[in-house]
């Protein structure tokens, strides 16, 4: 057929025993948004890796508006037409938009008559498109939205008729979701083709004309988003039905166990990243930070539980301080009754070339439990975490499999399980499903419900709207360091994405 | 992108690659010999003639292996906590000083097995003494080990010339070394353990520091996977930042495990010193700490690799010193090639055929299971 822009044949690709694409086959048509949808590790970002020519398929063709094109790398996708825009921006920060957008087609070695000829060209596009943006502004002084925008004018301008985004809304605000949306929708109608990666079900029912729904590493549907429902997305994803909201009584909130006042965080650069915040968390309330990434909540979140010295402030846990500015030890911390889920599982709640019963007893490794005198008591180690692994149902239930070896949200269970186990007074929870699948989810946000109806106090950060929205009792809303503002979980969604987007509350008032 | 490692089968990893490696290493070295005219085969016959071949070239080899299992070990003890500690040749030779010191005092006065004891303490205070000022630096000023720890190799060359040249050196001599110890200070011979085996080691100085190497390594064992300070050196190592989540104090850590590592170092001086040469000499370290990394990379930082990693090294210097004594056109900057080779193939390239092995192994398995594919955007 030749209205397809993109076409897969039975692609198929293996990294060793993973079997990440099996048999994949997807007809793209020309002029239409498309969507992808699965759960993390069912092979989305594979197979556009391969499209993309990042990877060779083991097997399988590639048609590119109805002509064979086998996809060496990059610049085989480029000149076939095909551009992309990564979820984390290929941009050179300290370099203006024009120098970015022409870097890698600069014409010849002296750049004078290439730049002038990329300045008619960028104003050309941004007008045919409407993508308004300064050609001499400098990258890392534009918001995240526009520095997006400069990555789909950077593939407009390689004269891409096909467009992959890979998760494009995980960094921006609702606002500036919306914004790229409009944008999207009037790429598609000037007879653009786009892809749009997403393990968001909203998104694809907000703006896609197909869906294909994907499921380790197969794709197991592909539906006209308008027959559709999310509820026939969610099940497709993950093979079953699924509760998509979340069950929860009203909270009995009790005294204050977590005070937080004046806290101001540095990061190593000297800049303010948490400035003058102020929040209470009391037993058996949920109170959520809503925010874009990067406006000081993991600062907040470190400086809280001892791993970062804050400047000035303090913090009481269960009505005495911690010493948030000098001594605050996060092993003494957690022997006080305050437990944390990290927001980087990765990076800092788990080591992943350890057992998983090595992980289990992360931070708690010193509780005599565990030791007979200096050395480990492996016993005990294992039983416990045999018990976790049970209660928790990660899987595979082998305490002494590499924590590498599991999945997202099997590993962020082993966290979960370690971190709620030991009946804390304050539960401190970072991010806590992402790169989780929806199976998973719906177990963590249950645990967290009941840890609250426990009695504990949490407090929970996450860039996930909706998560916010429905586990929490109370929502903050933090904007470069701030909080802006309190609402409750009734707050609408555009009203709380004006507050992450920086408009305050009197402006708010006066608008 | 991710390019997820497999799991190998145990024997695979730990025997099968370093197989690999290590042939392909010597199928090069023979390359070499070759280009040189000489007869591969030959040379081959004789490094294994000349390090297992009869008892005293055996008695060399464990010798030589002896040096290379404690400087191993120094390396790594470090390495578990991601320190790359180069210093292994300063720390050992600073721990000569202490080993001679105590021979100087006591060799006179103790029989040799309380003599040895206070050696053995000594030299791995002397050792872990000269790790200590870089354990610190790096602890609490950030200053890098790898840096530090090759300039504190060229102070300890200077700071031993010094005292071999002006404090300790036997009045009136000409030679830049202590006395030759009394009999309370040197080390017995271990020839009744390749007696049993029917080997006589002849006039090699193989002793029981190799037995003292053994129990080190058990220690390094106990001490990196069963107590909980190697619980904390291994999470420091593996993830800085899952250290600090978990309230583990990075600079003592730190400190502690170049304390360790040094101690380790400094106790090879025994073998030289009071095993063989009842002296102290200059240089006679002789490489054995730059020695010591490969072993540690090729040997998996666990103790039961590094022996045999010691060992292999141990044959060839042995075996190397017995080539270029039987075939003079193969000269000692040869042997160094080979085993410059060997370090190449089973430490820098030690992944080299892992892609190939991988993929042989998994279509052996027949296809696998694809939930665990970790994809880019994690």
């Amino acid at each position: 057929m030749d209205d397809l822009a993109i076409e897969l044949k039975g692609i198929d690709k293996s990294f060793g025993a993973v079997h990440a694409n099996k048999n994949i086959n997807l007809a793209v048509r020309k002029g239409t948004i498309h969507g992808i949808i699965g759960e993390n590790g069912a092979g989305k970002s594979t197979m556009m890796s391969i499209l993309y020519g990042f990877y060779q398929a083991d097997r399988g063709d590639i048609m590119v508006n109805g002509s064979k094109v086998i996809i060496r790398d990059p610049n085989v996708a480029i000149a076939s037409g095909i551009g992309m825009v990564h979820q984390h921006f290929m941009l050179v920060d300290n370099f203006t938009v024009l120098e970015n957008v022409m870097l890698g087609a600069e014409e010849n070695a002296i750049l004078n008559r290439g730049i002038t000829n990329a300045r008619a060209e960028l104003k050309r596009l941004e007008e045919e498109y409407a993508l308004d943006v300064d050609a001499d502004a400098v990258i890392e002084e534009l918001p995240v939205g526009l520095q997006q925008r400069v990555e789909i004018l950077k593939a407009l301008y390689r004269s891409a008729e096909i467009l992959i985004l890979d998760e494009p809304t995980g960094v921006l605000t609702p606002a500036e979701a919306d914004h790229l949306f409009r944008i999207l929708r009037q790429l598609r109608d000037q007879g653009k083709t786009i892809i749009l990666i997403t393990h968001k079900l909203r998104e694809i029912m907000a703006i896609t004309d197909e869906v294909s729904v994907m499921r380790r590493g197969e794709i197991v549907a592909t539906r006209e988003t308008a027959k559709t429902s999310v509820e026939e997305l969610a099940e497709l994803m993950v093979g079953r039905r699924v509760l998509l909201q979340v069950e929860k009584g009203d909270a009995n909130p009790a005294d204050v166990k977590l005070a937080v006042t004046n806290l101001t965080v540095r990061d190593g650069r000297g800049v303010v990243m948490v400035d003058n915040v102020s929040l209470d968390v009391r037993a058996g309330e949920i109170v959520g930070i809503a925010g874009v990434a990067g406006n000081g909540q993991s600062e907040l979140l470190e400086a809280i539980t001892g791993i970062r010295r804050a400047e000035s402030g303090t913090v009481l846990l269960d009505g005495e301080a911690i010493g948030a500015t000098g001594e605050a030890d996060p092993a003494l911390l957690r022997k006080r009754g305050l437990a944390h889920v990290p927001e980087d599982r990765h990076h800092m709640g788990l080591v992943l070339s350890f057992e998983e019963n090595e992980n289990a007893i992360l931070g708690y490794h010193d509780d005599p439990e565990y030791l007979n005198g200096p050395m480990l008591n492996l016993e005990n180690i294992r039983k416990a975490a045999q018990r976790s692994v049970e209660k928790y149902d990660i899987r595979p239930p082998d305490v002494r499999l590499k924590t590498a070896n599991f999945s997202g949200g099997n590993q962020q269970k082993i966290v979960l399980a370690r971190e709620m186990e030991r009946d804390p007074i304050v539960l401190i929870i970072g991010q806590p499903t992402r790169g989780v699948d929806v199976g998973a989810i719906e177990f963590i946000h249950k645990r967290i419900i009941e840890m609250r109806d426990a009695g504990k106090a949490i407090l929970l950060v996450s860039v996930e709207l909706d998560e916010i929205r429905s586990l929490s009792d109370r929502i903050l809303v933090m904007f470069a360091g701030r909080v802006v503002g309190e609402r409750t979980p009734e707050a609408t969604e555009g009203e709380l994405g004006l507050l992450m987007a920086g408009v305050e509350e009197d402006q708010e008032a006066a608008q | 992108m991710s390019s997820p490692y497999e799991k190998l089968p145990g024997w695979v990893e730990y025997v099968l690659i370093p197989l690999i490696n290590l042939t392909v290493a010597f199928l090069v070295a023979g390359l070499v010999v070759l280009i040189v005219g000489q007869s591969p085969i030959k040379a081959a016959s004789l490094l294994v003639q000349g390090a297992f071949g009869y008892g005293e070239g055996l008695g060399f080899t464990l010798y030589y292996a002896t040096n290379f299992i404690f400087t191993g070990l120094a390396v790594s003890v470090a390495f578990h906590c991601g320190l790359f500690n180069i210093g292994g040749e300063g720390q050992a030779y600073i721990g000569g000083l202490g080993v001679a010191l105590v021979c100087l005092w006591l060799d006179g006065i103790f029989p040799w097995y309380l003599t040895f004891l206070v050696a053995v303490t000594a030299s791995a205070l002397f050792g872990a003494a000269w790790a200590f000022i870089p354990g610190y630096l790096q602890a609490k000023r950030g200053s890098h080990v790898v840096i530090t720890t090759i300039m504190f190799n060229f102070i300890a060359s200077s700071l031993m010339v010094y005292m071999l040249v002006e404090v300790i050196k036997p009045l009136g001599s000409m030679a830049p070394q202590t006395r030759t110890f009394l009999e309370g200070g040197q080390l017995p011979r271990l020839d009744w353990l390749l007696a049993m085996f029917g080997f006589d080691i002849g006039g090699a100085p193989f002793n029981l520091s190799f037995i003292v190497a053994l129990v080190a390594a058990f220690f390094v064992w106990v001490l990196i996977w069963r107590t909980r300070l190697g619980y904390e050196i291994r999470t420091m190592g593996a993830s800085p930042t899952a250290a600090r989540y978990a309230g583990i104090k990075d600079a003592r850590i730190i400190i502690i495990t170049m304390l360790i590592s040094g101690g380790l170092a400094g106790m090879m001086a025994l073998n030289p010193i009071m095993g063989d040469q009842h002296r102290l000499q200059l240089d006679f370290v002789a490489g054995a700490g730059f020695v010591g990394i490969a072993v540690a990379l090729m040997g998996r930082s666990h103790p039961v690799g590094i022996i045999p990693a010691a060992i292999l090294f141990g044959v060839l210097y042995q075996g190397g010193a017995e080539i270029s004594f039987e075939m003079p056109e193969i000269s000692r900057d040869m042997i160094t090639i080979i085993q410059g080779l060997v370090i190449l193939f089973a430490g820098a390239l030690e992944n080299m055929f892992r892609p190939a092995l991988v993929a042989f192994f998994a279509t052996m398995r027949g296809a696998g299971n694809p939930s665990e594919v970790s994809t880019s955007g994690e």
